[in-house]
């Protein structure tokens, strides 16, 4: 039973993404850190990159593994977590404090594609 | 980067550049019989390096024990079965080794004037004709170097052939979900998109969702056939015409050609570009991987897209190396190919024959087909059906014991065999693929059941023996499991 | 057996093919070659070779990317044992801690070589190298465009093309420009026998994600460089450098130059010219660019009692795992042939692998001077050379575009592999175009007795030559010109 905090939005690719003010938090799901193990590597898009949803804003390796994390919203990353990096464990060991980036979305409201703590928790079959 | 934390390693595992002391000068050349020149005044001061390069001078003894220590750490055919699938880990013949070593071949310039090299080329061209009647395809190139980077080569020949009749706007390639991974990553290196085709129940390619993927952005898909279930994809048939009539093309990944050597032939299914693992089916020696050679073969429609240079037969019977070939792919490697993989693989089909190369694929279902009877009942088996040269097992009752499918694998070890490919194909859980070949004895095979039941008995009564496994014993299993995240997480790369 | 599992007739077997696909289909032309034995097939083998010119016959003057240098005989018998030669690659790291330690040593010795800080385990040649290193400054870069500065080797130069092109990269040649004098007039001719050591004035690179240049270059050169790599990254572009490992016991490494990647080929150490392969490429680079980094990187660990030992790593950035979205499809790579380098600069060491370094480089030189001072060749330019290095012929027969052919065929004759003759495009061996230019390669390998009969076989070439063209002058028109 992975830990889902209510207080989140979800994306079906596994992230999770916090509103903050006007800017989104995103990191990536108790669950699906567990699925991917020991994590080796992290990389997170850079600041000031602007993107569309869907794109890449970051990577992470296991040692058999590896996984693309998406922005769920068009936006520009204007905080990127680069300690990250450097200790990639932590996104094990917390993955909710471990966000990758700090982006501002191009357009205000909540995504209508996100799914909320319960939504998640169906969809992982938990 | 970390420093490698032996500072003063294990006499067992001390590489050659931690060994040193004796200072000896092997006597390999001649001393410089021209006169010595000044080389800070020739290059120029600003063109040399500061230091040498720091390798120990060991003397030959010295050298020679050491790699001959380091092979013994080594698992190779002719130690014992070699059951790993989709790679046909075949008995190689030594006389091989020689006829490669011949100075007529191994010391040739890849330069030379084609009159000087008519014995290789007489060879190449030789040995294209086999192939292609192997195949059922009209011409080889024997350029590209590997599996992977014929599959890149076959898939550029299709992207200018789709070029040359203004269909460059065919980008997408289909791959199904049970192919090798280089197939979609070779796809990539060429610019196309990969949409995955789902299998369907029977493991075999899903008609529907071919169907669906089918539109006129296809430049083709991308099949093993016998595919990596070990099944054959019976369906062939309708694929081609599916395809073909998309406008796209079929490419047959040869990775299992082992099991249907000149029982039928990928051309004759409807392919269009086959590539060929001469270290595989073939029989030349995977080195420890690599080198190995992947030549590629095409049907006519294709044949002015092939690397250059192409062999040439002239009007008076020479043969000669073709450059200018205006529609060709261009070239993919430098000189002609891996020649002395070719040289073997040659001496390979002349000593089979036709005969002979029927009966290796015979031989190698019937082995498969073999342990597949008598693994059946201790492992899950999640698509039954008979197989060709290999079958895929799935380990899911053993791991709900709590033992995984690496745990199986590792326990082989001890039992003195290679592990079967694991966790591939992708669509079966804790997957075991095994390929016994044709070479495989009698002995081996019973050995190999027996080891595999009794493991299957031990996941039960004593699991301990598999979580530990393998365990060292001192020369054949030197170590036990490695940590493998602490060589990812924090990596030492060289000393 | 077959009765064991209840199958009685082998065909059945291949019951799950369908019958219209089963072989021999009733068009296809049956393929009946009987089966020979091993006595036979060695035979066959042997005749096929023995019509093949070699370097046991020949002493040879060819390199051009192929070098034949001395190959200790502890070598062979090394690699031929069949736990490294019939071993796959090694997933299975209890069993396979041979070929993981070697190449460890490989990659190790890779970085010495280079003065880089981490090295792959091989590649498929210098070539594909190449081609691959300028594919990671695009993945590093996000940039497009690559370019090629100077003389590189026609092969890597098309395998570059090849590759990137796939992918619809760009590929820019920076054609250096020459002043030609001659005739009392002055032009302005491209060539790439032209140096570009450094670069032009007002040359932009920031539109490129890399560049790449040869040392020592096509024709043997050794310029100083270095300029190059501090114009690429201040134009945030990074520096490649193809370059030859026997070179690197001597010249000033790719990292003192500041180069982001260094490749080649590594068949001069210790693996036969073997008519073009198997050869191998190596590629060195930056810790930082490990995980744009093509192919198998091994790695030290332990195993669970703390043994040092030996795996492949950093694998989530290959085709097994990635697929499409792999740094490159490379799977099967080098593997023994990477092992042959490693022993081979083991058996040398130091002292040997220099001086074999030092002996072609002054060979090479020996050569040079006493093929000049027979009149009948002329330096292409004033650059030092390594091992290598181009003459233009000058005697009166140069009129004639196959002079280098027929001077190749003489030479054959006296028992020599002459040098490439860079005049016959799209016959021999590339796209250059250069009548008349003769590319040499002396390796430790050769002697003094044989450079010095080469020289008085080429001074009887063109005295026979210009004795029959006194009593046969060739009608105008009929050769060929510069």
């Amino acid at each position: 039973m992975s830990n889902i905090p209510n207080d989140l939005l979800y994306a079906k690719s596994h992230e999770w993404i916090k509103l903050d003010g006007d800017t989104f938090l995103i990191g990536i799901t108790d669950h699906a850190q567990c699925e991917l193990g020991d994590l080796v590597f992290a990389e997170v898009a850079a600041v000031g990159k602007v993107l569309k949803a869907g794109q890449v804003i970051g990577s992470i390796e296991s040692v058999k593994t590896a996984s693309d994390i998406y922005s769920p919203v068009d936006g520009e990353v204007i905080e990127s977590n680069s300690t990250l990096g450097d200790k990639p464990e932590q996104i094990n060991e917390d993955p909710y404090a471990s966000w990758f980036i700090r982006i501002r979305p191009a357009q205000p409201g909540i995504p209508t594609n996100l799914l909320d703590a319960a939504g998640y928790k169906a969809m992982i079959g938990e | 980067m970390r420093q490698s934390s032996f500072q003063t390693p294990d006499p067992d595992t001390r590489l050659i550049l931690e060994k040193g002391g004796t200072h000896f000068a092997n006597r390999l050349i001649a001393p410089l019989d021209t006169p010595t020149i000044d080389f800070q005044t020739w290059f120029g001061l600003a063109n040399l390096r500061a230091e040498k390069p720091a390798i120990p001078d060991l003397a030959e003894p010295e050298v020679v024990r050491h790699y001959t220590v380091l092979s013994q750490k080594n698992f190779g055919v002719d130690t014992g079965p070699y059951p790993l699938g989709s790679c046909t880990m075949k008995y190689n013949p030594k006389v091989h080794e020689t006829l490669a070593a011949l100075p007529g071949f191994a010391n040739v310039h890849p330069l030379q004037p084609d009159a000087t090299a008519q014995g290789n080329l007489a060879l190449m061209a030789d040995l294209e004709k086999h192939l292609c009647a192997i195949c059922g395809v009209d011409r080889f190139t024997f350029q590209p170097s590997a599996g992977a980077h014929g599959e890149w080569t076959g898939l550029l020949m299709i992207k200018a052939y789709h070029d040359s009749r203004g269909e460059g706007y065919r980008n997408v390639m289909l791959v199904p979900d049970s192919a090798h991974g280089t197939n979609p990553a070779s796809a990539a290196m060429v610019g196309y998109e990969i949409r995955q085709i789902a299998s369907g129940p029977d493991g075999m390619v899903d008609l529907n969702a071919l169907e669906a993927a089918l539109d006129e952005r296809c430049a083709g898909l991308m099949l093993t056939n016998p595919n990596t279930l070990g099944l054959f994809e019976k369906n062939i048939g309708r694929i081609a015409a599916l395809v073909h009539h998309a406008g796209g093309q079929l490419y047959y990944d040869g990775a299992n050609i082992n099991a249907i050597l000149l029982q039928t032939r990928p051309g004759d299914m409807g392919f269009d570009v086959v590539h060929l693992n001469l270290h595989k089916s073939f029989s030349t020696p995977h080195g420890g991987g690599g080198p190995g050679s992947g030549p590629v073969g095409v049907k006519a429609h294709l044949a002015p897209f092939l690397p250059a240079p192409d062999l040439m037969k002239n009007p008076t019977g020479s043969y000669s190396l073709e450059y200018e070939r205006p529609l060709s792919v261009g070239r993919v490697r430098s000189f002609n190919g891996s020649f002395l993989v070719l040289v073997r693989a040659y001496a390979y089909i002349l000593a089979n024959g036709a005969m002979g190369l029927r009966e290796v694929s015979q031989a190698s279902v019937a082995n498969a087909n073999y342990l597949l009877a008598h693994l059946r009942k201790a492992y899950d088996l999640p698509f039954d059906q008979p197989c060709l040269h290999e079958f895929v097992l799935s380990g899911s009752r053993q791991k709900e014991l709590g033992c995984s499918t690496m745990d199986i694998a590792k326990r082989l070890i001890d039992y003195g065999f290679h592990p079967p490919t694991v966790y591939f194909p992708l669509i079966v859980k804790e997957a075991m693929m095994i390929e016994p070949t044709e070479t495989e004895t009698q002995e081996g095979l019973d050995g190999f059941v027996e080891a595999m039941l009794a493991i299957a008995e031990e996941v039960k009564n004593t699991p301990e023996l598999l979580h530990n496994a393998p365990h060292p014993n001192g020369h054949t299993v030197p170590i036990s499991r490695p940590d493998e995240l602490r060589a990812a997480k924090d990596p030492v790369l060289r000393v | 057996m077959l009765a064991s599992v209840g199958i009685d007739n082998p065909d059945a077997l291949f019951a799950p093919i369908p019958a219209e696909f089963r072989w021999p289909t009733g068009d296809a032309d049956p393929y009946t070659e009987p089966a020979m034995s091993e006595l036979e097939v060695t035979l066959r083998l042997q005749q096929l070779a023995s019509r093949n010119i070699n370097t046991t016959t020949h002493a040879c003057f060819l390199g051009a990317g192929a070098y034949d240098h001395y190959i200790p005989a502890a070598i062979d018998a090394l690699v031929s044992r069949q736990e490294f030669l019939t071993a796959y690659t090694p997933y299975q790291p209890e069993i396979s801690q041979g070929t993981l330690q070697a190449i460890f040593e490989f990659q190790s010795l890779i970085c010495r070589l280079t003065g880089l800080e981490i090295s792959n385990s091989s590649m498929y040649d210098g070539a594909s190298a190449a081609a691959e290193a300028m594919l990671m400054t695009i993945r590093q870069t996000g940039r497009t465009k690559i370019l090629l500065i100077g003389a590189i080797h026609p092969h890597t130069s098309d395998v570059v093309h090849t590759y990137l092109e796939a992918q619809n990269f760009v590929v820019d040649v920076l054609e250096a420009t020459a002043i030609s004098q001659s005739a009392g007039t002055t032009s302005f001719v491209k060539s790439p026998l032209v140096t570009q050591f450094a670069p032009p004035d007002h040359l932009d690179l920031t539109p490129y994600a890399g560049i790449l240049l040869q040392r020592p270059d096509f024709f043997g050169r050794v310029g100083d460089i270095e300029a190059w790599t501090k114009a690429a990254h201040s134009a945030g572009a990074l520096a490649v450098l193809s370059c030859d490992p026997i070179s690197l016991a001597l010249l000033k490494t790719p990292g003192e130059m500041g180069f982001d990647i260094a490749v080649g080929d590594a068949q001069p150490l210790g693996n036969p010219l073997a008519f073009g392969g198997p050869y191998i490429g190596f590629l060195a680079t930056r810790e930082s660019l490990l995980r744009k980094m093509p192919g198998r990187i091994v790695g030290e660990t332990i195993d669970h009692e703390g043994r040092r030992c030996f795996v492949l790593t950093i694998q989530a950035r290959e085709q097994h795992i990635r697929r499409e979205k792999a740094t490159s499809n490379i799977c099967t790579s080098q593997a023994l042939v990477a092992l042959r380098a490693t022993i081979y600069l083991s058996l040398q060491g130091q002292s040997g692998f220099v001086d074999v370094a030092e002996q072609s480089a002054a060979k090479a030189v020996y050569l040079q001077q006493h093929l000049l001072a027979t009149g009948h060749f002329a330096a292409i330019d004033d650059t030092p050379f390594f091992r290598e290095f181009a003459v233009r012929v000058i005697s009166q027969s140069s009129a004639y575009r196959d002079v280098l052919q027929r001077l190749n065929q003489f030479l054959l004759t006296r028992g020599f592999l002459g040098g490439l003759d860079l005049g016959q495009p799209g016959t021999t061996h590339s796209i250059l175009d250069l009548p008349g230019v003769w590319l040499l390669a002396v390796t430790e390998k050769r002697t003094k007795a044989e450079m010095d009969a080469l020289v008085v076989a080429c001074s009887d070439f063109f005295e026979q030559t210009h004795a029959r063209q006194l009593t046969n002058p060739i009608p105008k028109g009929g050769g060929g010109d510069q």
